[in-house]
């Protein structure tokens, strides 16, 4: 640890004992205002001023209403996928599964979508969330049973179920569901209107954002205020204690799973239900990964998920719209990752008082 | 007396919070076994953690033979020759004795063993510390782990030896050989310092004591010169407790009955073998042995936390082995576990979520919702009553001391008034008050008519709590004696003497 030479001033971590409430406010904006001149160096390399592409980015996320509109329609799926993750986080369960669950769950209300095109609309809808659920719930089962059963590694199993979850849309979307009509393009035929959410206006705002926010008042209700919530907590923090407890830990590692499937799966229902009325193989822009972000910043917290998301909609929105200058939308994603990365880099400030020696 | 190895001048040191030292000095010489006698939290482990640079103090002098060295790293220490064992060794299991000796020493690229292992023979036989420089450390017996550190300390060349409560997990046995290879090395000039709060060794072994209480040097004493009654003032500021505390027969029927109940350790080995006891309502039995014979794994087949492999455990008639953890809980089990932070509490949850651990699942604390306002006030009472030492409920319960946390502990297990409490080494690393705080529970749960089952180290602990006193080695059950004719001599010899051979 201390290979410097003598004589040297010396920086040493020093464990704090409490993380004062400021801290999980201030080492957030911190690391997001790193990660933006992280991103401007490489912006500036490429030749464009990170000024400028910051603030067409921002402009077109919340300058306008319109813009405004498009930021929330990105953010509901990412709401649900970061709920569901934020869920299985809390008891350190390592879901990075959101992606796939995501997509089951939009190939599933698909699936209802096209076979029941003339059911009413309430009832259509409710069956495709309810079938989007189910099946996101039962992809993150999966990992979750292995987990369980035989303590085999989530992050790896949960990981590698979203390229199988990937394979599966495509091969539906490229096979027996594609579009007669669609020009060859690898796509279902769009919904019956019977299974279109009701937007707001002439924005394309859908009734999602309503059940995003209700899902983050139950969820935090969920996580603060019953037994179950008391019983991930205490799991998340000792797996030891809560079976001295009496609490079932593979139980509860099922049930976890199963319910942060079913979240991501509805986020999969909202998009093709609310948005794009089909499903096709660029459905998700990597929003179960970003979901992780999203979850990490916000100290799990469903409220400040719900803003979180709301930028990080913003983002995804901007990143869009800054192609014009010639710059890949994947700006945005590297903004992301550099996000994450400095949040992660930041904790360290969180969890150690760092002091200069001489 | 001889020559000054250290000198400690009005040492200070700060956490956010607590004054962990103040005021402190501290001289230890060239030759003698200078004890550092205090209770938990008088500051002894902070001052030591400076004194090997794992610290820095805020203010104050360190002398090291004479010459001004501040140290600002554990290597400036090393250098300094000062070493120190700490109580949990710092061994990496998998490797040999000579391997983890060579561990951190970076002088050449390639590890000359060989070499090595002859140095540690040296050191090993000038010393008495009898170790095999090629045996593998998970091989090896807690004792003779404790001389690989001793070993690995001298291999680096400390003269100034710091042991952190050496004692702890030896048997009585190696505790006499432990100290007779520090007599050894003190006579060749070593300087010895050892941490402990046990009264015995302090007047056994020391050649010099240093009482620490409260974060202050209170004085400085020759053996010789003083007593354990003085010493035990100094420490506590109070009169020193003995003799037995247990001294009313209140049992009653047969509760718990342990029948023949064998079980496996957590590697797959046998733990219990057919082991039997009974105990009555009202009665505290006492278990006596070296730790890890079978002790962790009887706590944990009567509270269901481990499946017995035969035999049957009942309380008041019903079988336990049957139920489930949570039913066991229900039917009236307390536990006190062996391991206060990683199992009877939560470190990072506050105090009420730690407080309604075994309760939460109660219908009086809400039925659909948990009600907030009912688990406060239920945490607040249990805070309350045991006179738990914290700023408010919403803390969480590592940023208190090991007294407190097992007061907590004691308050929220006795709140379910229980039918059978497990205590295991209850009293483990609490200073005096909080020991004498630990016992009044369980004799008060005695009185209440519950059967206590405590499973402890300290034959004194044993002698002054239990009315009948078991002995368990290697999972059996070796005899169990009335506590009024039992001979600690006797217990102590069923305990060792029972032994198969002595450790290598």
């Amino acid at each position: 640890m201390d290979v410097k030479k003598e004589r040297k001033t010396k920086i040493v971590f020093e464990k704090r004992l409490q993380v004062p409430t400021w801290i999980n406010l201030v080492v957030p904006i911190v690391s997001v205002f790193f990660a933006l001149v992280f991103s401007g160096i490489f912006l500036k390399l490429t030749g464009q001023s990170p000024l400028t592409v910051y603030l067409a980015m921002y402009r077109s996320a919340f300058g306008s209403a319109y813009g405004f509109s498009e930021t929330l329609v990105k953010a509901i799926p990412l709401m649900l996928t970061s709920f569901g993750v934020a869920i299985a986080f809390k008891m350190v369960i390592w879901n990075i599964g959101a992606e796939g669950q995501l997509l089951l769950g939009a190939l599933a209300s698909t699936g209802i979508a096209l076979a029941f095109p003339d059911l009413p609309r309430i009832l259509l809808i409710m069956m495709m969330i309810a079938a989007a659920m189910i099946a996101g719930g039962l992809w993150a089962l999966i990992p979750g049973f292995a987990k369980a059963q035989w303590n085999v590694n989530e992050v790896i199993t949960s990981l590698m179920l979203n390229y199988v979850a990937i394979n599966v849309v495509d091969y539906f979307v490229y096979g027996p569901w594609k579009d007669t009509a669609g020009f060859g393009f690898p796509q279902t035929a769009t919904f019956s209107q019977n299974a279109w959410l009701p937007t707001w206006g002439t924005t394309r705002i859908h009734f999602g954002l309503i059940i995003a926010l209700v899902i983050s008042i139950l969820l935090y209700i969920v996580l603060n205020r019953t037994r179950w919530g008391y019983e991930v907590k205490v799991i998340g923090e000792s797996r030891n204690v809560a079976r001295y407890s009496g609490m079932s830990i593979k139980k509860n590692i099922l049930l976890v799973m199963l319910l942060s499937g079913a979240l991501a799966g509805m986020g999969g229902m909202l998009e093709v239900s609310g948005v794009v009325h089909k499903l096709d193989p660029h459905l998700s822009i990597g929003l179960g990964y970003s979901a992780i972000i999203v979850a990490w910043l916000s100290r799990l917290n469903p409220f400040v998920i719900v803003i979180v998301s709301m930028l990080f909609g913003g983002l995804i929105n901007g990143g869009f719209s800054i192609q014009m200058f010639g710059i890949p939308a994947a700006t945005a994603t590297m903004l992301q990752g550099a996000i994450l990365f400095f949040v992660l880099g930041g904790d360290i400030f969180a969890r150690y008082r760092i002091k200069m020696i001489k | 007396m001889s020559q000054l190895a250290v000198r400690m001048v009005d040492i200070r040191k700060t956490f956010p919070g607590v004054v962990a030292n103040d005021q402190v000095n501290l001289e230890i010489y060239r030759g003698e076994i200078h004890a550092l006698l205090g209770e938990n939290g008088a500051g002894k482990s902070t001052l030591m953690n400076i004194l090997t640079g794992l610290y820095q103090q805020d203010k104050g002098e360190v002398f090291i033979n004479d010459e001004l060295r501040n140290f600002k790293s554990p290597k400036d220490a090393i250098e300094a020759g000062i070493g120190m064992v700490h109580q949990n060794f710092r061994l990496v299991k998998p490797f040999t004795v000579t391997e983890n000796v060579m561990l951190g020493q970076k002088k050449s690229a390639f590890l000359k063993l060989d070499e090595a292992g002859e140095r540690i023979n040296a050191i090993s036989s000038k010393f008495g510390l009898k170790v095999h420089p090629k045996a593998k450390i998970w091989q090896l017996s807690v004792g003779e782990q404790q001389r690989v550190e001793i070993i690995k300390m001298l291999y680096k060349g400390t003269d100034i030896l710091i042991l952190d409560e050496p004692t702890a997990v030896l048997t009585p046995q190696e505790v006499n050989d432990l100290f007779e290879i520090l007599r050894g090395m003190a006579d060749d000039g070593k300087a010895i310092v050892f941490i402990t709060h046990k009264m015995h060794e302090v007047i056994d072994f020391a050649d010099r004591i240093t009482v620490l209480r409260g974060g202050l040097s209170i004085k400085t004493l020759l053996k010789k010169e003083t007593d354990a009654s003085e010493l035990g003032k100094l420490m506590v500021g109070k009169e020193f407790l003995s003799g037995r505390k247990n001294t009313i027969n209140t049992c009653g029927d047969r509760s718990l009955s342990i029948k023949k109940v064998s079980a496996l350790n957590d590697k797959g080995l046998p733990a219990l073998s057919e082991f039997s006891l009974d105990i009555c309502k009202g009665e505290i039995v006492g278990i006596a042995g070296v730790a890890g014979n079978g002790q962790r794994e009887l706590s944990e087949v009567i509270t269901g936390l481990r499946p017995v492999t035969s035999g049957n455990i009942q309380l008041d008639g019903t079988e336990l082995t049957k139920k489930s953890i949570r039913e066991i809980i229900d039917f009236g089990v307390a536990f006190i576990p062996e391991d206060r932070h990683g199992m009877g509490l939560a470190s990072n949850l506050t105090v009420i979520d730690n407080a309604i651990l075994k309760e939460y699942r109660s219908s009086q604390y809400g039925s659909r919702l948990l009600d907030l306002k009912k688990l406060r006030e239920k945490a607040q009472c249990l805070v309350d009553d045991f006179d738990v030492k914290i700023p408010n409920v919403d803390c969480p319960v590592k940023l208190m001391s090991g007294g407190n946390l097992q007061k907590l502990l004691l308050a929220r297990e006795t709140s379910i008034e229980p039918k059978l409490v497990v205590a295991v080494y209850p009293i483990r690393g609490l200073d005096i008050g909080a020991t004498d705080f630990v016992h009044n529970v369980l004799i008060e749960q005695k009185n209440a008519g519950a059967a206590v089952l405590l499973i402890s180290e300290d034959l004194d602990e044993i002698y002054k709590m239990a009315d009948r006193i078991a002995v368990m080695y290697e999972g059996k059950l070796m005899g169990i004696l009335s506590t009024e004719d039992a001979d600690i001599g006797e217990v102590g010899m069923m305990m060792a003497g029972a032994r198969k051979k002595e450790d290598a």
